[in-house]
């Protein structure tokens, strides 16, 4: 039943965490910014309005917002309940969680290609660069929490890690947090890797790949967009909340802050940072890749 | 103590490899520069039972030298030297990285093998401190300019100074005093060296001293 | 029953080879009797390796059959069944697409009866080589299988390359067959050559055994450095030709390991690390150079090296889980590559058969040639489709399932290994597969992408037309397959966990297989059920969506050239474009070569950039290796003079040589 809460109010909440780190970019700046409900009515607007498809494309077009969300809820589902229900998926469930993503992910790229148009064309080649660096730091993370916490799932993962844990091999688990927010920016098409606000074609890499879509299917997309930096956000966040130790109720307490904080962390780099040129961000990838097998030698060392 | 120790060798590794995937000079230096600040306090966070004066006066002493002065100087031969701010490396940054990844795993093993009889505060201090040797060697080899040999040399000396505090509880002061006076002449006389290169020939890459020969 | 049926299959083989070869010219009988030869010599042994499956294995006895060292003897059992079973089939299916595959072929002239001929000669050989239970028996099997795939790859032999491809090929197999007969020497030192009379009379040869079983098999299955023979053979063969030895052929390299270093007894670590080291470096070596070709087969067959690598690290972990004492970890790894066996048997060959269907439609195989084909070719572009994605290892096709397998035999490893025993092959492996994951997900998006989404390159793809019949039929056939054994993934489990069994007990690791299995089969048919309802939620969705958009303007506009008025095919992004910054960033390692032709001058019109990836192995190794040995060898020409009578004489003093050291 908490679980059932998580996952629901991540469903709803999910766009509200881009607005958080808008309002942050807004205050880093100086300016007022964005209402923080102005993604609600982006999509509603969007559901609203008729489409304009481009005559090259064919059924895969058609599929791929759809696909690409009901993959990202899937993979909500999995992850927002872990927090509070440690029986809750099943072993290597979260390679699972990572092959859906790869489907949806092969088909926003194709969809990409579908248009023949070459800005798109562009940004799918950085999109498979990125996801080809970012998976083995992922997964080397989820092996160090495999081996602190010597569960095989989700929900077990989260479950097997306590105070007792943090107090022994903390600094892995924090590297394994900071590879994980590397990866998020990645994934998430987030500053350094790319901007959301640009709007140059030759710039971007996931605006620049829906570049022909708009109405409902665009509000799928952007939804999905949001809802899969909801789902990162919270496994860096349930990482953190289990250091608490405490009853699920306050699991659900402390979660909200978790994520506002992460919100304004993805702000506060956005105002921080620039954005890295396309040929420096391998280099930061794979440094992520290196912090997770740090930690991971850590983790092996820790716990002899 | 030995949290704070562990955290200060975890921070070491990273800034390791931020030195290697980097492609700033100014960067490097100041990467150098923190590295030389945690590498100072570490003695202060292995003293677990008696905090002594000479234990600070050392501390004091690293933290100065390598955090401030030595940053100093090198900033100031490349100010004067105005040349580009690149790395210029002979090996690039995803290999550097892949073999700070290897170094460190390389290091993990060794210390497996080699088993030290002595007590040591933490599980991790020989393995890391192997590894900013490694990585301390292969920046003097990988890299280009004169300035980044020199950082690779700081980043070795850094390794060996954990070693021996790792190894030899009570470092005798003296003998560091003089490894620190060491590294300050090595600094300087690689300062000048690269003020003189520079001079003579308008850049600073090392590589290309090779055309010196007869 | 089981083993009269195998030799009806494969007598069946046998006349479906030498008919075709005796009535050579009469090309239309062959044309028929052929495939439907092969496609009859399948059945009945696809109801032999099923019999076998359900009552357990069967053996002939010994036949005398005259031959020195042993008898004639066949048998099938889980390790066997396991291998024929994608043989037979896969060939099946492939015959089938050959009929309408090798028409325009027939078409010019060709002799259809000698292709006929040698593909069943391939199938039989095939068969053999899994069902022998004689060492020479076997290698009578694999030669024929090599030579029939020889002259099947040489069956366009008026082109220059195909002959060099060819030429290729039977060099680098017959150095393989070499170290397989050093092996057998060794083997069979007890004087039968019998499965049940092998066996090592030294355990210290044990690792040298090992050695050249890794070499003179691995040759076969593709593993890198042994790899270069696959890049060159697979373009070059007909494409039906070449899923077949794609999908099936060089499994048979992965039996023969298995087979063979059974009779090694148990297993010491470095095997297993040794297995997984060759696999993991095929793997990412075998990705990139797929990433990096732009030519659609040699790209698969690159493919193939990776998925060998996958099978290999698998294997390796189930080794290593044997040598460090982690059941688990030997049942999940030993499963993930025996999955992986079946599964790529399936989506590699219908990649290759759609790569045909293709070429027959287009004329072409250069991706950058290629485009829009999924309009033209609706039918080959969704076989296509559910390949790509099968192969990527992506749910719910059943690419995912042996890796799926492996993952948790590498976790598996890091969760229960005492200190490092486990857990730095687990990790080594999840980094390998990640890595690997990731970068075929570029590959065949590109692939996909590039031939059969946008607008047309050339005219040759614009005027494609989808293919015919008997070309789509296996086509929709194996893309059905590879979405049923997604789904079903926990199904197969049961078919290798008999597998798994006799292999851990043949090395002297008994695995409780049982409590093992029924965990991957939970995890898998969680999987399936998530599968099942992300379809199940997209159909929804994409319901939903259809009537929310029924009320309103849905328009049809050129796609968005940011205001730019004419825009072209030409300006698509290509295979080259899109593959550069992941052959960029590897580059050094690839030396991939770049054209780039910049705009110039005042008026620019004619701009290019393309990318070329020779392989590094061929290139940097063998090539220098083979020179080198042929300047040695040019020396020994003095003794190449042409004169008999001191060729008579080198003769004379060679045998007094040898008897006086016999005698002395």
């Amino acid at each position: 039943m908490p679980g059932l809460i998580l996952f629901l109010s991540g469903l709803l909440l999910a766009p509200l965490l881009l607005g958080v780190t808008v309002r942050t970019k807004a205050a880093f700046a100086g300016r007022r910014g964005a209402p923080l409900f102005q993604q609600y009515h982006d999509l509603v607007k969007l559901l609203r309005r008729g489409q304009v498809m481009s005559g090259t494309t064919t059924f895969l077009f058609r599929v791929a917002p759809s696909l690409a969300l009901v993959v990202t809820v899937s993979a909500a589902a999995l992850v927002a309940p872990s927090i509070v229900s440690p029986g809750w998926g099943f072993p290597g469930d979260f390679v699972f969680l990572l092959c859906l993503l790869g489907l949806a992910r092969f088909f926003t790229v194709s969809s990409a290609l579908d248009t023949g148009s070459s800005f798109e064309g562009m940004g799918a080649s950085r999109e498979v660069l990125y996801s080809a660096l970012s998976e083995p730091a992922l997964l080397i993370g989820f092996g160090v929490l495999v081996r602190v916490s010597g569960e095989m799932s989700l929900g077990g993962m989260y479950g097997g890690l306590g105070s007792g844990e943090w107090l022994s091999a903390g600094t892995a688990l924090c590297l394994v947090a900071v590879s994980f927010f590397i990866v998020l920016l990645a994934e998430n098409s987030r500053i350094p890797f790319d901007d959301p606000n640009t709007h140059l074609e030759l710039t971007m890499v996931h605006e620049v790949m829906v570049l022909d879509n708009s109405g409902p299917d665009f509000a799928l997309i952007t939804y999905g967009a949001a809802l899969k930096l909801w789902v990162f956000a919270s496994l860096i966040v349930n990482l953190f909340l289990t250091a608490l130790g405490g009853s699920s109720f306050q699991y659900i307490a402390w979660f909200p802050a978790g994520m506002l904080l992460v919100g304004v962390l993805v702000g506060t780099v956005e105002s921080v940072m620039a954005r890295l040129s396309l040929l420096k961000t391998p280099h930061l990838l794979a440094g992520a890749g290196a912090i997770s097998v740090l930690a991971f030698i850590l983790s092996t060392r820790f716990l002899q | 103590m030995t949290a704070y120790l562990d955290i200060i060798l975890v921070a070491l590794i990273l800034s390791d490899f931020i030195l290697l995937g980097s492609g700033r000079l100014g960067n490097c230096i100041r990467i150098a520069a923190w590295q030389g600040i945690m590498v100072g306090l570490l003695p202060i966070a292995t003293a677990d039972a008696g905090f002594s004066f000479r234990i600070a006066a050392l501390g004091i002493a690293v933290v100065v030298l390598k955090g401030f002065v030595f940053p100093r100087l090198l900033n100031r031969a490349i100010r004067e030297s105005a040349s580009s701010r690149e790395v210029k490396p002979f090996v690039g940054y995803t290999t550097s990285l892949l073999a700070g990844v290897l170094a460190l795993s390389a290091s993990f093993w060794l210390d497996g093998r080699l088993s030290f009889p002595l007590h040591l505060e933490s599980a991790i201090v020989v393995p890391v401190s192997l590894s900013m040797m490694f990585t301390g060697l292969f920046l003097v080899v990988a890299r280009r300019t004169a300035v980044n040999q020199v950082i690779g040399y700081l980043v070795l000396e850094n390794g060996i100074y954990a070693l021996s505090l790792a190894i030899v509880r009570d470092v005798p002061f003296l003998v560091e005093l003089g490894v620190l006076m060491d590294m300050f002449v090595a600094v300087f006389v690689m300062g000048i060296a690269i003020y003189r290169i520079n001079m003579e020939f308008d850049h600073m890459d090392s590589n290309r001293l090779a055309k010196l020969r007869g | 029953m089981t083993i009269t049926l195998l030799f009806i299959s494969l007598c069946t083989f046998l006349a479906g080879g030498l008919v075709p070869a005796f009535l050579r010219g009469n090309s239309r009988f062959s044309r028929v009797f052929g495939p439907v030869a092969n496609v009859a010599g399948c059945a009945v042994g696809l109801l032999g390796v099923v019999l076998s499956m359900l009552y357990g294995p069967a053996e002939s006895g010994s036949i005398h059959w005259g031959a020195p060292s042993g008898s004639m003897a066949v048998g099938i059992d889980p390790l066997s069944a396991l291998f024929a079973l994608p043989v037979l089939v896969i060939s099946a299916l492939c015959a089938l697409h050959g009929c309408g595959y090798m028409k325009p072929y027939a078409a010019k002239g060709k002799d259809m009866s000698r292709f006929w001929a040698f593909y069943n000669f391939l199938t039989g050989g095939m068969l053999l080589v899994t069902v022998a239970r004689n060492a020479l028996l076997f290698l009578l099997g694999w030669e024929v299988m090599a030579l029939a795939s020889f002259f099947l790859v040489l069956f366009d032999a008026g082109r220059e390359p195909v002959r060099r491809a060819a030429w290729i090929y039977l060099v680098a197999t017959h150095l393989g067959t070499a170290c397989i007969l050093l092996l057998f020497s060794m083997l069979g030192s007890g004087g039968s050559l019998d499965f049940t009379g092998l066996s090592l009379p030294d355990r210290s040869w044990a690792g040298a055994a090992f050695v050249l079983a890794l070499v003179g098999f691995g040759t076969k299955a593709g593993f890198v450095p042994f790899h270069v023979w696959l890049p060159e053979a697979h373009p070059s063969a007909p494409s039906n030709v070449s899923a077949v030895m794609s999908g099936v052929m060089i499994k048979t390299g992965i039996y023969g390991l298995l087979r063979f270093i059974l009779f090694m007894g148990p297993p010491p670590a470095w095997w297993g690390w040794t297995l997984l080291g060759v696999g993991l470096l095929s793997g990412v070596a075998g990705v990139l150079m797929a990433l990096s070709q732009h030519e659609l087969k040699r790209m698969l067959a690159y493919s193939s090296v990776e998925n060998i690598g996958i099978i290999g690290m698998g294997l390796g972990l189930g080794l290593l889980g044997i040598s460090y004492g982690i059941p688990a970890m030997a049942f999940l790894g030993f499963a993930g590559a025996f999955l992986h066996v079946l599964n790529h048997s399936v989506f590699k060959s219908l990649l290759f058969l759609a790569a045909g269907a293709i070429q027959n439609a287009t004329g072409t195989r250069e991706l950058d040639q290629l485009g829009g084909l999924l309009k033209r070719m609706p039918v080959t572009g969704a076989a296509f489709l559910a390949g790509s994605v099968a192969i990527c290892g992506l749910p719910p096709l059943n690419g995912f399932v042996g890796e799926l397998t492996a993952y948790l035999a590498a976790f598996t490893g890091i969760q229960n290994g005492a200190g490092t025993q486990g857990a730095l092959p687990g990790i080594i492996a999840i980094g390998g597969l990640a890595l690997m994951g990731g970068l075929a997900l570029a590959c065949f998006t590109k692939a996909f992408g590039i031939a059969f989404l946008g607008e047309p390159r050339s005219p040759g793809a614009g005027s494609a037309r989808e293919s015919h019949f008997s070309m789509r039929f296996p086509l929709v056939a194996l893309s059905l397959l590879c979405l049923l054994m997604g789904l079903g993934g926990w199904l197969l489990v049961g078919l290798v966990e008999p597998v798994v069994g006799m292999l851990t007990t043949g090395f002297g690791f008994p695995v409780a297989t049982g409590v093992h299995a029924s965990h991957a089969e939970s995890t898998l048919r969680y999987a399936s059920i998530g599968s099942v309802s992300v379809i199940a939620a997209v159909l929804l969705l994409l319901f939903v969506r259809s009537r929310l958009l029924a009320r309103r303007s849905v328009t049809t506009a050129p796609t968005w050239g940011c205001g730019y008025g004419s825009p072209e095919p030409s300006m698509q992004y290509t295979a080259s474009s899109f593959a550069d910054p992941l052959t960029g960033l590897f580059g050094p390692a690839l030396g991939t070569g770049r054209n780039l032709a910049s705009p110039g001058g005042l008026f620019p019109d004619r701009a290019g950039f393309s990318s070329d990836t020779p392989d590094a192995c061929t290139d940097r190794f063998y090539i220098p290796l083979f020179t080198g040995m042929e300047r040695l060898f040019k020396r020994l020409r003095v003794i190449q003079h042409g004169r008999i009578n001191l060729y008579v004489l080198s003769i004379v003093v060679a045998l007094a040589a040898l008897l006086a050291w016999k005698l002395g």
